[in-house]
């Protein structure tokens, strides 16, 4: 298991050990394990179909792992079985989707505000002066009312993210957030996730931005076929990557 | 920039629809009728025009074949038309009550087929299929035959006369068909809403009735006015069980008049009262697709 650069690390938030999954007889993990410790930034990076979607996954139980252990905010999450358990891990442990995945039929306030009234059942007023502050937090306060189908991608991607944040996740998970934005928006959603990750959110990322991921991370993970390859401080992977696989990978992206 | 080469199918969105490969346009309608969970009434304004021709030729058929004496044929269906109409209100009494229990009950039993039971969904899923693949007359056939003609509740004595049997046996495919709505509807959204939500710790019925249900009454609201307007030409079938709705009052006018020349000019009326109603639904139903086709 790879030691944490940072401090701050009684004991790590994430902690991944030997996880395998498989879809039927495919096996999409064959042994993965990290840790992030709170506060930490991870990205993890690699071709597309070397499973960093189904990692983050099941990260917050959306996938079933098969064997391993992860232990994510206190909760074991292979441990989980009825909805309820996953319920309460997911209050912790948020995620962001490629396809922002904002609900079309809500304005963007209620999309932020939906969550904490009916899941977390707090007060309607507080939770809507805190989702009017998060929208602005991310450049948004002019499109409270608007629906989602009149946002452009950069502005649904952000409300996606003040609606994860809304919850006040211990971890936020992104899921390839960017890749479906065009090169214009993509910086506005990386300032927020800047932000977020300076003020000491735990954050996991699976990215395919490299330079973002240098500049942010504390620490990379370089995955490939099922397998985390490579982990390490984001200068020593981009700059001086040990495995031949990574350097094959970074010279194609870089 | 590249040329198409002839076996390439023409790009989505292309500036010339007009030239959309005739089977590409049937795909298209195929896959809507799917959604729908049967074939998409087209009626036009044209469909109207035709049927006022198809009266018109009866009219000239009835008159060419009029005895001296015979009054004239537009006066005998004239006077014949407040009778055709107290039947025709009953067609409609009839379609609106069946589309009302049918709707109902479909939605349970939509609710079944989607439920996290597999044996709730197992069970709904063949009544639906059994429901929505049977004959509409014989379903009609069954209940009129197999319902008694009164039941007691509670020591209270309901009647069930035949218009209200008819009305169930309507409402059976009704409900078969309200349930592949629903079902199509729910599975329609697409399944990173379902995501999200778990994201966001909803519960798996809050996920169902703040978030896909919601997004599902637009996408149903199409195919149910369509059933309503197949159900409501499809309510002529009760004349055959011997209730007196439209079709049974006109048998009934033609043998009072005697007069077989008069034939197509009353079944053609018939049809055009029925395209009188159906076409605004129809028309309707159309504009409601097209608006909701390109949000979501």
């Amino acid at each position: 298991m790879p030691s944490s650069p940072e401090p701050n690390a009684d004991r790590p938030i994430v902690e991944v050990r030997d996880i395998h999954q498989s879809f039927g007889e495919v096996e999409v993990l064959k042994g993965v394990s990290f840790a992030v410790p709170k506060g930490g930034v991870s990205c993890i990076i690699g071709p597309s179909g070397s499973g960093k979607s189904t990692l983050l996954r099941c990260l917050n139980g959306l996938v079933p792992i098969s064997k391993g252990t992860i232990r994510v905010a206190g909760f074991e999450v292979q441990a989980l079985v009825t909805d309820r358990e996953k319920i309460a891990l997911r209050k912790s442990v948020s995620m962001v989707f490629q396809q922002y995945n904002l609900f079309p039929h809500k304005t963007a306030l209620e999309n932020v505000m939906m969550a904490p009234v009916h899941v977390l059942r707090e007060d309607r007023d507080e939770v809507r002066a805190r989702a009017e502050a998060l929208l602005a937090r991310v450049g948004l306060s002019a499109k409270s009312h608007v629906y989602p189908g009149e946002l452009s991608g950069g502005q649904q991607q952000r409300v996606a993210i003040a609606r994860s944040l809304a919850m006040r996740p211990e971890v936020m998970l992104f899921d390839e957030v960017t890749a479906a934005l065009d090169p214009e928006t993509v910086k506005e959603v990386l300032n927020t996730i800047r932000d977020l990750a300076r003020e000491g959110m735990t954050c996991i990322l699976v990215t395919h931005e490299m330079r973002f991921a240098r500049e942010i991370a504390h620490e990379v993970h370089f995955t490939d076929g099922g397998v985390i390859v490579e982990s390490g401080p984001p200068a020593q992977l981009f700059d001086r990557p040990a495995m031949e696989r990574t350097q094959a990978f970074l010279s194609q992206v870089l | 920039m590249s040329r198409l080469r002839l076996l390439d199918p023409l790009p989505r969105g292309t500036d010339l629809p007009v030239l959309l490969p005739a089977a590409d346009r049937m795909a298209e309608d195929a896959r809507r009728e799917r959604t729908l969970g049967f074939p998409l009434p087209r009626l036009h304004a044209a469909h109207g025009a035709a049927l006022l021709a198809l009266f018109a030729t009866g009219c000239a058929i009835a008159y060419a074949q009029a005895a001296p004496g015979h009054p004239s044929v537009l006066a005998t269906i004239w006077k014949w038309t407040p009778v055709l109409l107290g039947g025709f209100v009953f067609n409609l009494a009839i379609s609106a009550l069946a589309m009302g229990l049918g709707t109902v009950a479909g939605l349970f039993l939509g609710f079944g087929q989607v439920s996290q039971w597999s044996a709730v969904r197992k069970g709904s899923w063949l009544a639906t299929h059994f429901f929505r693949n049977a004959p509409w007359l014989v379903l009609l056939f069954y209940c009129m035959f197999l319902l008694p003609f009164q039941v007691t509740i509670f020591g209270v004595i309901i009647p069930l006369p035949d218009w209200v049997k008819a009305t169930f046996g309507l409402a059976l495919p009704v409900m078969a068909n309200v349930s592949e709505i629903l079902r199509g509807a729910v599975q329609s959204i697409p399944t990173p809403q379902w995501e999200s939500a778990a994201s966001l710790a909803f519960t798996r019925r809050q996920t169902m009735w703040m978030i896909i249900l919601p997004q599902c009454v637009k996408r149903m609201l199409p195919p149910w006015m369509n059933l309503y307007a197949i159900l409501t030409m499809a309510t002529v079938l009760v004349s055959i069980v011997g209730v007196s709705e439209m079709m049974t009052l006109t048998r009934q006018a033609l043998s009072a008049e005697n007069r077989p020349g008069l034939l197509l000019a009353f079944y053609s009326y018939v049809l055009f009262w029925f395209f009188l109603y159906c076409y605004p639904i129809a028309r309707w139903t159309v504009r409601l697709e097209a608006r909701y086709a390109v949000k979501s």
